[in-house]
């Protein structure tokens, strides 16, 4: 037990941030245990102030704000999490093929150049208007542009490891290029992907929301922030609590990831002085 | 050349056999990326190692010694020349051609800190080559990781630690052990104990010395250490400007130097006795960019007994003894 508060105590915002995202998760994925229907309209009950029957409220449909919250924070960590977990997935191959192999560097830098050049959120209007609006193709939209991040970043650290001498060593001791790759390069990579996941997590979420707010996200009876702000923006004087709660949500829950990538950055970045 | 018999008297087919060996590497300036320049860093390089035998390369820094050693160990692709390792020509072989041959010629570095992966354990960086060469059982392998690191005088516990929990020597005697692993008939020795103290050096040379009389291991031994160099050499190669200047065995290399630039090196480096008078003999000037070598003698600019002839001329190595090569138009 004193080994976890010297821990906390160490790096509070790692800690502090983690407790924030596990709360928000813990409520995302036991939802329909803390929370009512958020699908359910009530007409005769909208726009009601919180109260013990509504913890925040309802919105003018009727329905529970609190509960259009809770189901809505599933969306927003879906997307941030599968978006992080899909780019540095793509990114971490393409950028440690790039690095080593010279030829292939060349190449597929400028296409990714050119990849970068896209905004996130004109390549998910255009995606969605495309095809039928679904979590899938936001989380499509937004990994796209984020890839060539990743690139960079690993092909970066790869192109520093790759000179050191115990590379050398290993090609002269006849290991082949996957196994340099995979022992002695990709571990170095580790920590700054962690860091660099998590501010990807949090743009995602931002960038998700946006596009619902826009009408350009998930299909619009599935609750999410985005949305949930959106169709709230009339009443916001009338019942401000409806755009409160899932705006104060979605500034928490970037607050918390960056937090948490601000401390793991700090710890991680100390290079190799202690193994963790 | 024939070598001369050194004290050791290896005998056998040479290890490596080195022809004319050339790196160049380019320069690209501008937006089109033209190649405007060639650095000449190894320009028409040939040596032989026989088996058990130590051949140390000497020269300053930018003489390209570093850079022979990695063609041989083809960590590099030669621009010219031949390389012959065991008897094959690896010269051009590709990356998957060259892997069977590369268990014949191990390296030990420089810099002990960076050529052991900080993330690995001991064990795993020694026993590494061994995965790669032979299907033996892991528990075999462990078995001879452990034989190799007590060895090299480290503990067979050693195999669990990480590179940083080593000292510099103990960290130099995993290199060892590492190139040792495949039981080479070539290690390429480069300034492997330069970053060391002066008493782990001599521990270090000392081992390298006993694994080559135990094995028969031939080194090809890079290094500036005059001293390091007359405690494990037979033979001494001097390159200057990526070109070997004269190669002869250890005692004439210091008691006859014939090429001036030897007599200049040898010269210059410090000598343990405070009372012995040295004849001073400085060099001028800088090392010439690799770039645009001199014409004629490479060393002309440089050269105290320099004439007319030198700046346009070219000598060759030529012969000057039995076993002594050297290339110096007014010597000997």
């Amino acid at each position: 037990m004193s080994g976890a508060l010297r821990f906390v105590r160490r790096n509070p915002t790692i800690a502090v941030g983690a407790l924030m995202l596990l709360a928000v998760a813990l409520a995302a994925v036991f939802a329909p245990l803390i929370a009512g229907d958020p699908l359910l309209l009530v007409p005769i009950d909208r726009l009601l102030p919180p109260s013990a029957a509504h913890l925040l409220g309802t919105d003018h449909l009727g329905r529970d704000v609190f509960a259009r919250a809770v189901y809505g924070a599933r969306i927003s960590l879906i997307v941030g999490l599968s978006v992080a977990v899909v780019s540095i997935a793509i990114g971490l191959a393409i950028g440690l093929a790039a690095g080593y192999w010279r030829r292939f560097d060349a190449v597929v830098m400028r296409f990714m150049d050119g990849l970068m050049a896209i905004p996130s959120i004109l390549l998910a209007i255009a995606l969605v208007s495309l095809n039928r609006a679904s979590v899938g193709i936001v989380i499509v939209a937004i990994t796209i542009p984020e890839v060539p991040r990743i690139v960079r970043l690993v092909r970066s650290v790869v192109l520093t490891v790759r000179e050191m001498p115990y590379i050398e060593a290993a090609v002269s001791g006849g290991s082949p290029a996957r196994k340099i790759i995979l022992r002695h390069i990709l571990p170095s990579t580790i920590a700054p992907l962690i860091v660099q996941g998590t501010y990807i997590t949090a743009s995602a979420i931002l960038v998700e929301a946006g596009l619902s707010f826009l009408g350009a996200g998930v299909p619009p009876e599935i609750p999410t922030w985005g949305n949930m702000i959106a169709g709230s923006r009339l009443y916001v004087g009338r019942a401000p609590w409806t755009i409160f709660a899932p705006g104060v949500l979605l500034a928490l829950v970037i607050l918390a990831v960056n937090l948490l990538g601000d401390g793991l950055r700090d710890r991680l970045d100390v290079r190799l002085a202690r193994r963790m | 050349m024939n070598p001369p018999a050194p004290m050791s008297a290896p005998v056998g087919a040479p290890v490596v056999e080195v022809t004319d060996l050339a790196k160049h590497f380019p320069v690209h300036r501008g937006v089109l990326r033209r190649e405007v320049a060639r650095v000449r860093a190894v320009d028409g390089v040939s040596l032989s190692i026989l088996p058990g035998e130590t051949l140390c390369l000497v020269g300053e820094s930018g003489c390209g010694k570093s850079t022979v050693g990695r063609l041989i160990l083809r960590l590099m692709q030669p621009t010219g020349g031949r390389i012959v390792l065991g008897g094959v020509d690896v010269t051009t072989l590709g990356e998957a051609a060259m892997r069977p041959h590369r268990r014949h010629a191990q390296m030990v570095f420089q810099d002990p800190y960076a050529s052991l992966n900080p993330r690995l354990p001991a064990g795993t960086i020694v026993g590494e080559p061994l995965e790669n060469y032979s299907d033996i059982s892991a528990a075999a392998r462990t078995e001879k990781v452990a034989a190799l690191l007590e060895r090299v005088g480290l503990s067979a516990q050693a195999m669990g630690r990480y590179a940083f929990e080593f000292s510099g020597g103990q960290r130099q005697r995993l290199g060892i052990a590492r190139a040792l692993a495949l039981d080479p008939g070539l290690i390429v020795a480069d300034e492997a104990v330069s970053a060391l103290d002066v008493s782990v050096q001599a521990q270090v040379l000392n081992l390298l010395m006993d694994l080559q009389e135990e094995r028969g291991i031939a080194y090809l031994f890079i290094s500036h250490d005059l001293g390091v160099v007359e405690h494990i050499g037979h033979r001494i190669a001097v390159m200057y400007l990526g070109q070997i200047v004269e190669l002869a065995d250890k005692a004439t290399i210091f008691d006859r130097p014939l090429h001036p630039y030897t007599e200049a090196l040898i010269a210059a480096a410090p000598v343990a006795d405070p009372r012995a008078r040295r004849e001073r003999l400085v060099l001028e000037g800088d090392i010439p960019s690799p770039m645009n070598p001199p014409t004629g003698c490479r060393f002309h600019t440089r050269c105290p007994i320099a004439v007319a002839r030198c700046q346009t001329e070219v000598p060759v190595l030529r012969e000057a003894a039995p076993g002594h090569v050297v290339s110096c138009h007014l010597r000997p």
